[in-house]
Order: structure tokens, then C-alpha cells, then sequence
């Protein structure tokens, strides 16, 4: 019993730094680069992505032994796509806001390559509490990412705090915290540069850095996605196709 | 003379080959660089006043502070010998109106120095030419500040507020009075600070190409495209001038000058043989006149010459020189039918 605890709690912390999705393995670079301009989008991104990540890991998980190795992207997609529609339909719903700002980006959640990528790499080869754990861990990690690159980015590239905090607090009713709708820093022109992609990728770049310097000092492993059998597009690449004919002759 | 003494006299190193060395360094080269750019410099603060060496001094400190400091910080050796940090430093002052607010000068170094050389190892490793990218950074963060023209400076009766104005790109697209051809060669006209005085540039121009800092064919083959280009497309509604004015004042105007002979001959970043060379100049002059002549912005050099930075390495592989008598390899597809047969 307290040895599944401690698994599953390693299976948690792993998605924060070891195997963070954005910082170590470099997963929904897209969605983190365009939702990262402000921290509200930021946030209402990594928890949509969460929600749709956990969920989608466990209906995965159980139906592990069901679905045919043959069309498991497709079954996959079927059940990532249906739980990023709940979402979608409930962001609509209760933060309008929210839902013209993300734009794409959320009905784009059914093609984040994390969570396919989970699906594939973990929750089909995992009991369902632990891809449970391991959506959650990843999720974090995912958010945590996109929190760090949306503070810089928006404190130098809009000289602001929570701008529009407004829109995501409406779920829990109106003027929460006192109508707080982000904080503007007084006498600051902002470096635009940091709103736009360019700057988008200096800061992806630099949080990389550090936290390839962070884990390095842990004396973590680097993280590696296990080879080409691991990677959600082997059944079809070419590459993986052609080596397994090699291996057969 | 006996043996030894003739021994005694030329000193022979003995070394393995290469034994001829030219008195070629980076620094020299460096050096050569800023020489040719004192004109420019000179002819700077005469037409916007004593602000530009203010503006100059910061720029050129910052870049050596910065180089200074990442070097020290990486564990790596100092190279502000060199003098690539001044070159740096005045080159993208000289991309900066004269009116810009000083606080912004060490962020266009920051990311000339630390982003676009130190991150990548230093000089020569640079992907495209920093003081152009911190321009560039520059111009898309502070957009206001960058585009405030100053007048040129009165030396007898020195404005209190500096007014601004629009450069001759600018009028030639939107209509309004330009400066006389005259003006235009002697720099007498709203701009960046350092791109004005075209006689001063192609003097300096001039002694890089004496002293064989830099070879003719980029300069030439760069603006050759753009007075071809503006030839061609003809002049704007807005502005009705004769063809032949059109392209002077499209060469005159703007950075073209600066850009063709400072910025895009850069080593690091312009490909080895003469093709090569000519394809990379071609592609800058295209780029900035298809932005000039119907982009949003007036100017599209610095663009076209980081664009065109980026696209070395693939020009370089494509414009290989052959050696003698070589001769194509056969086709793997080919070759393995042969090897069946």
C-alpha cells in the first residue's frame, strides 16, 4: 500500500520538472507559444487542457484492453474530442470571456499533442488511478509552464498583472475579490516585442534553459520519449515502418 | 655575412605549415570598420546636433558592458578586445532616430550583444546581424518612439523640443514636400541618425573596399536590385516624380547605404563564393523594395538583410564550389540498379 503511494506520487511530480510537457519534453509548443500573451488566458488554457487531459486518461486507461491497437488513434481522438466539447460547451457557457480570447486554441485541444501523447506513452499501458495521477501531474506541469512564460510575457510585453482577471473569476460570480481586474504597473512602457511570437520563443527558450539548469542540479535524468515505438505517429511514420521491415528481413 | 648571422638575423620559426601569415586579425578589421564609419559619425552630429553622441556614447558602453558581463558570466574568455562590441554599439545607433529616449538604447544591446551573439557563441557564430535585430526588436516594441523623426538641428538657434517629421521614404509614400537631391547626399534630411549623409557613407564605403575589408559584390549587387526594382515598379500616386528621381530617392532615402555597405557584408553572415554573394544580394535588395514599395512600413532594408541572414547556410550549400574535374556521383537509384545487373 504505501508503495503504490509513493508511485503514485511519483507519478504526479514527474509532470512538474523531470518530464514537465512543455519545458522538458517540448509538447504543445503551439497553444503554449499563442495562449501565453497574458496570464489569464494562460491559466483558463492549462485548466481546460487539464480537465480534458485527466478525464480523457481515464476513460483511455479503462478502456485499455477494448480498443484495437490497429485504430487506437482514432478511438482515442473520438473520446479526447468528446471531452474537449464538454469543455468547450461549458467554457461558452459560464466564461464567454474566455472562450473569444483562447479563440482556436481550446477546440484545438483535441489535437494537444500532451495529451495524445499521454494517451499513447502512459494511460494505454496503466491502471486508471494512475493515468488519473499522471493527467493531473502533467496538467500542472502544463499550466505551471504556460503561468511562467504568460507572467513574463505579459508584465514586459503589456506592462500588466491579471489583466481582464474579471473573465475567469465570473464563474464564481460577479465583482469576486472586489470587481480585482489585474494590476497595471504605473510608468512602464512595455516592450511589445514580448507580446508577439518573437518574443514568445526567447522567453520559451530561456524557461528551457533553466529548467534544463534546475533538474541538471538535481541530478535528474535528462528526459528522453523512449525511442520511436513510443511516439503516437509510429504506426504510420515511415521511418519506424521501414526499420521494423528491416528488423523482420 | 656568415650562416649564423644571417640565422641570427631572419629568426626562422620552425613550425608546421601555414608558414606565410597576413596581419589580418578581427580586431584590425574591427578597427578598420570604425574608421570608415567616423564620417558618418562626424557628418551625424552635424545634421541632428550634439544629442547623437549621447546617443552613440550610451549605445556603444552598453554593448561593451553586455559583452563584458555575458562572457563573464558563461565561464568564457574576454573578447572585448576585438572591438566587435563598438562596432556593434555604433552601428545600431546609427539605426536609431537621434530623438529615441535613452533608457531604450540598452535593450536594443541587450538583445544585439546577449541574444543574438552571446546565446550563440560570440562573434562570428551570430545568425544574423545584431545591431540589425536589436533595431528590429526596437522598432516593433517602442513603434512610437522609433518613427519620431527629429528635424535637422539648427546650431544657431537650437530648438527647445525637438519636431518631428516624416523622412523622405515616408513622403514619397504619402505624398508631402521632400528635400532637395542635394539635401539627400549630403544627409540634410529626417532619419535614422546614422543613415543620412550618403557622401559619408560611401566614403567610408570606400575605404573598407581600399583597405579589401569588404568586397564590392554585395553593396553593388544589393542596391543594383533596388534601383532596378524602383526603375520598374515606377513611382507612387502619391508622390509624382520622374522615374529617374524615384530611384535616386529611393537609394538616398532610408538605410539603404548604411544597410548595403555596413550591415549586409557582415562575415558571419554572408555567404563565401561570388554566387552566393550575388544571389544574397539580390534577395536583400528584393526584399527591401517589395517592402518599400508595398508593405506598411517606409523601410524594408533591415528587414531584408535579416531575412536574407537567416537564408545563408542554404545559400552557401547550394552555391558549393565544384572542385577541378569533379564529377557528378550516379544516381542511388541508378547505382543500385547497376549493382543488380
Amino acid at each position: 500500500m504505501a508503495d503504490e503511494k509513493c508511485s503514485l506520487r511519483k507519478e504526479f511530480t514527474k509532470g512538474l520538472l523531470r518530464e514537465n510537457p512543455v519545458l522538458r519534453l517540448v509538447l504543445g509548443t503551439c497553444p503554449t507559444l499563442a495562449v501565453s500573451t497574458s496570464m489569464v488566458n494562460a491559466i483558463g488554457m492549462g485548466v481546460a487542457a487539464t480537465i480534458v487531459l485527466v478525464c480523457s486518461n481515464i476513460v483511455i486507461s479503462a478502456l485499455r484492453k477494448v480498443i484495437p491497437g490497429k485504430v487506437r488513434i482514432p478511438a482515442y481522438i473520438v473520446v479526447i474530442a468528446s471531452f474537449v466539447t464538454m469543455v468547450q460547451m461549458l467554457v461558452k457557457a459560464f466564461v464567454p470571456a474566455l472562450d473569444s480570447a483562447l479563440g482556436v486554441y481550446l477546440p484545438l485541444i483535441v489535437v494537444n499533442c500532451i495529451i495524445l501523447g499521454r494517451a499513447e506513452a502512459f494511460a494505454n499501458k496503466n491502471p486508471v488511478l494512475a493515468s488519473a495521477v499522471d493527467g493531473m501531474g502533467m496538467g500542472v506541469g502544463f499550466t505551471a509552464a504556460l503561468f511562467c512564460m504568460a507572467l513574463v510575457r505579459e508584465l514586459l510585453g503589456n506592462g500588466t498583472l491579471f489583466d481582464g482577471a474579471q473573465n475567469l473569476l465570473k464563474v464564481f460570480g460577479d465583482n469576486v475579490l472586489g470587481g480585482f481586474n489585474g494590476v497595471t504597473i504605473p510608468h512602464f512602457t512595455p516592450i511589445t516585442a514580448f507580446i508577439l511570437p518573437c518574443g514568445g520563443f526567447f522567453v520559451f527558450g530561456v524557461l528551457m534553459a533553466l529548467a534544463n539548469k534546475i533538474s541538471d542540479k538535481k541530478k535528474l535524468p535528462r528526459a528522453e520519449l523512449h525511442g520511436c515505438d513510443h511516439c503516437p505517429l509510429s504506426a504510420t511514420c515511415s521511418k519506424v515502418v521501414s526499420e521494423r521491415e528491416d528488423k523482420r528481413i | 655575412m656568415s650562416d649564423n648571422a644571417l640565422i641570427q638575423k631572419i629568426k626562422p620559426t620552425v613550425t608546421a605549415s601555414p608558414h606565410i601569415k597576413s596581419h589580418a586579425t578581427s580586431q584590425r578589421m574591427m578597427l578598420d570598420v570604425i574608421i570608415a564609419l567616423i564620417p558618418a559619425l562626424a557628418a551625424s552630429v552635424y545634421v541632428f546636433g550634439p544629442r547623437v553622441l549621447l546617443v552613440e556614447g550610451i549605445s556603444v558602453a552598453s554593448c561593451m558592458l553586455f559583452e563584458y558581463v555575458a562572457r563573464k558570466i558563461m565561464g568564457r574568455h574576454n573578447t572585448l578586445g576585438d572591438l566587435s562590441a563598438v562596432v556593434t554599439g555604433l552601428l545600431l545607433a546609427f539605426n536609431l532616430p537621434s530623438g529615441i529616449p535613452l533608457w531604450m538604447v540598452p535593450i536594443g544591446a541587450f538583445v544585439a550583444i546577449v541574444v543574438v551573439k552571446q546565446f550563440f557563441g560570440g562573434i562570428g557564430q551570430n545568425f544574423v546581424n545584431p545591431a540589425l535585430m536589436g533595431r528590429i526588436i526596437l522598432m516593433v516594441s517602442f513603434a512610437g518612439a522609433m518613427t519620431t523623426w527629429p528635424e535637422v538641428y539648427n546650431w544657431h538657434a537650437p530648438a527647445v523640443d525637438a519636431i518631428s517629421s516624416a523622412t523622405p521614404l515616408a513622403v514619397l509614400k504619402a505624398g508631402g514636400e521632400l528635400p532637395s537631391l542635394t539635401e539627400m547626399l549630403l544627409g540634410l534630411r529626417p532619419g535614422c541618425l546614422g543613415e543620412t549623409c550618403a557622401v559619408a557613407l560611401l566614403l567610408g564605403g570606400v575605404y573598407l573596399l581600399v583597405r579589401r575589408v569588404i568586397s564590392p559584390t554585395i553593396p553593388l549587387a544589393f542596391i543594383g536590385t533596388v534601383a532596378v526594382f524602383m526603375a520598374i515598379a515606377g513611382p507612387q500616386d502619391a508622390m509624382p516624380l520622374g522615374r529617374v528621381d524615384f530611384v535616386l530617392y529611393n537609394l538616398l532615402g532610408g538605410g539603404l547605404l548604411i544597410g548595403a555597405i555596413f550591415m549586409a557584408t557582415d562575415y558571419s553572415t554572408c555567404p563565401l563564393t561570388f554566387k552566393g554573394k550575388i544571389i544574397y544580394g539580390i534577395g536583400c535588395g528584393l526584399v527591401a523594395s517589395l517592402i518599400r514599395y508595398f508593405g506598411n512600413y517606409n523601410e524594408g532594408v533591415s528587414f531584408g538583410i535579416i531575412l536574407m541572414n537567416l537564408l545563408v547556410p542554404h545559400i552557401d550549400n547550394l552555391t558549393k564550389l565544384k572542385p577541378f574535374g569533379y564529377q557528378k556521383p550516379p544516381k542511388e537509384k541508378k547505382a543500385k540498379e547497376a549493382e543488380a545487373k
